[in-house]
């Protein structure tokens, strides 16, 4: 059989690209369940209308960077506001509160995005419109972009866990919340930002994605579902296992669909899944448990 | 024997306070102070309360009645990260050392407070490390490749970094060699020189007796008695009273 060297060169790129955005939504989601023990099923409505408010601020000045700062900041503060009413009064509580309060968020929050929206899908356009040759496609500059930008935000990100004052705080309370606490880190608050951190990076990814597919309202549920896969196959609450699995399964995803269609291939996301609960359940992108 | 004077203001003071885990009854209404730049210990067998006394008063513990004041002020129901940020220090039993974060990044979540400037965080650090070299060495280990030896001194250094007026220091000799217990000795010697007050808990009973002024006995989740460190000997019939060596 002739491999197809172009077409996986293409799925490479489409899949790097694809696995960087993806990236960026489960590194807030993983950041969030290392630290509070919430699985957050709104992470997906955060994306969603992080992309809405793309829009409208795309709409009123017509500057796509201002949008993309702009949803980025709102959306945090909305998951700052989310967190301190309704997750921090259940720290502490068995994690069934937390999904279902997290679950019912994304239901408001779907649900008022398709009032408030209505249901006709919405565009960015992309901030510019120039494309290069890759072999017979006119491959769109922009998508490049999109992987170069969230790879700057998660190595932003990195950075700032590792030698920012803030960044320690974190780490310090996601290993141990009561010590971390006993040494004068005001937990609460370590929450809540990082609540509101995951928050602006899924917003910023929805912006990003937005002109490749179109805003609405139900736009979150494939990439959080994509995302929790991603979080259990990079081992939860593991920052680099996440970044790792997105792009591996990204590509996955991405060769197989030059056999199958792409709609087909999710299903081998789903395998590794199942494959990685079975026999690997602490994560495959992490060091094997002493 | 009578019991020595207490300081009329002391920098900590527990009244009558209870604590519960769920329904069991742990603390029955435990009553102590300690002066400022103190060395107290506290002494009594496993399980009678000893190590939730320190957790009840830095916070980590709800005390379900009594009061619990820090330096004329009422604590009680404060949260520990407050507390730890107005002076009150924790060395837990199990050092609970942040096991992926490196010697520097431990020391620094006690150092990166406002109000510090780096000035002083440079001194602070040069004072610790110049107590435990070992430390100083080990900078950039991660917390969990230390020996236990080496995690209880990060524990205690990582508590210096706060520049407290007291450390709540629980078991701080458990598991050591021998050496190490000296070094740690050695350094509960040079934070009473420094004016730190200290409350210990530890089963070291010669230790505990050289290091403090005065000594609390624990039983069935009260103090019982309390003495002058100066009026026991390890072989006092207080001490086989209430520790049964």
């Amino acid at each position: 059989m002739d491999i197809p060297w172009d077409i996986i060169i293409i799925q490479t790129v489409n899949g790097i690209v694809t696995g960087m955005i993806l990236a960026l939504v489960a590194s807030g989601l993983t950041l969030i369940f290392g630290i509070m023990d919430v699985v957050n099923f709104a992470h997906g409505e955060l994306f969603m209308l992080g992309a809405y408010m793309g829009v409208v601020t795309l709409a009123t000045t017509g500057n796509f960077w201002l949008a993309l700062v702009v949803a980025t900041v709102i959306i945090a503060a909305l998951g700052a506001a989310l967190q301190v009413v309704t997750l921090r009064p259940l720290l502490g509580r068995d994690p069934l509160y937390t999904i279902l309060a997290t679950f019912g968020i994304s239901l408001v929050l779907q649900n008022y995005a398709l009032w408030q929206f209505g249901p006709v899908a919405r565009k960015i356009q992309e901030p510019f419109s120039g494309q290069f040759t890759l072999f017979y496609l006119q491959y769109p500059w922009y998508r490049l972009l999109i992987a170069v930008l969230s790879a700057a935000m998660i190595g932003g990100l990195y950075l700032f866990l590792k030698y920012g004052r803030y960044g320690v705080w974190i780490r310090a309370t996601t290993q141990d919340r009561v010590m971390a606490q006993a040494m004068g880190i005001p937990v609460p608050w370590v929450h809540t930002g990082v609540f509101a951190l995951g928050a602006g990076m899924a917003a910023a990814s929805g912006v990003l994605f937005g002109p490749l597919v179109g805003v609405n309202h139900a736009m979150g549920l494939d990439w959080v579902l994509k995302a929790f896969i991603v979080v259990v196959v990079g081992g939860m609450g593991n920052l680099g296992g996440s970044i790792a699995a997105s792009i591996f399964l990204s590509l996955l995803e991405a060769y197989a669909s030059i056999w199958v269609s792409p709609s087909q291939a999710i299903i081998v996301s789903s395998v590794v899944l199942i494959l990685t609960l079975l026999f690997r359940p602490t994560g495959l992108f992490v060091p094997t448990p002493k | 024997m009578n019991p020595p004077e207490v300081s009329a203001q002391p920098l900590i003071s527990v009244e009558g306070v209870h604590t519960y885990y769920g329904k069991s009854h742990i603390l029955n209404g435990v009553s102590l102070a300690v002066g400022r730049g103190e060395v107290v210990g506290l002494i009594g067998r496993n399980g009678v309360g000893k190590s939730t006394t320190l957790k009840t008063i830095m916070g980590l513990v709800n005390a379900s009645a009594g009061r619990i004041s820090y330096d004329g002020r009422l604590i009680s129901g404060l949260p520990s990260h407050k507390l730890a940020r107005i002076g009150i220090a924790y060395v837990p039993e199990d050092r609970r050392i942040f096991k992926l974060l490196t010697v520097m990044e431990n020391l620094r979540t006690g150092l990166d407070r406002d109000g510090v400037s780096e000035l002083r965080k440079k001194e602070l650090l040069e004072k610790m490390f110049a107590y435990f070299p070992r430390l100083a060495e080990r900078r950039g280990q991660a917390g969990g490749t230390l020996s236990g030896g080496e995690q209880q001194m990060l524990a205690i250094g990582r508590a210096m970094m706060l520049e407290p007026k007291i450390i709540l220091l629980d078991e701080p000799t458990e598991g050591l060699m021998p050496r190490m217990v000296s070094q740690i000795r050695e350094i509960i010697e040079v934070l009473h020189r420094d004016g730190v007050a200290i409350l210990l808990v530890e089963q070291n009973v010669p230790l505990t007796l050289a290091a403090s002024q005065r000594v609390y006995f624990m039983e069935k989740g009260a103090v019982q008695h309390h003495a002058a460190a100066s009026d026991l000997t390890v072989d006092h019939p207080i001490i086989h009273k209430y520790l049964g060596v």
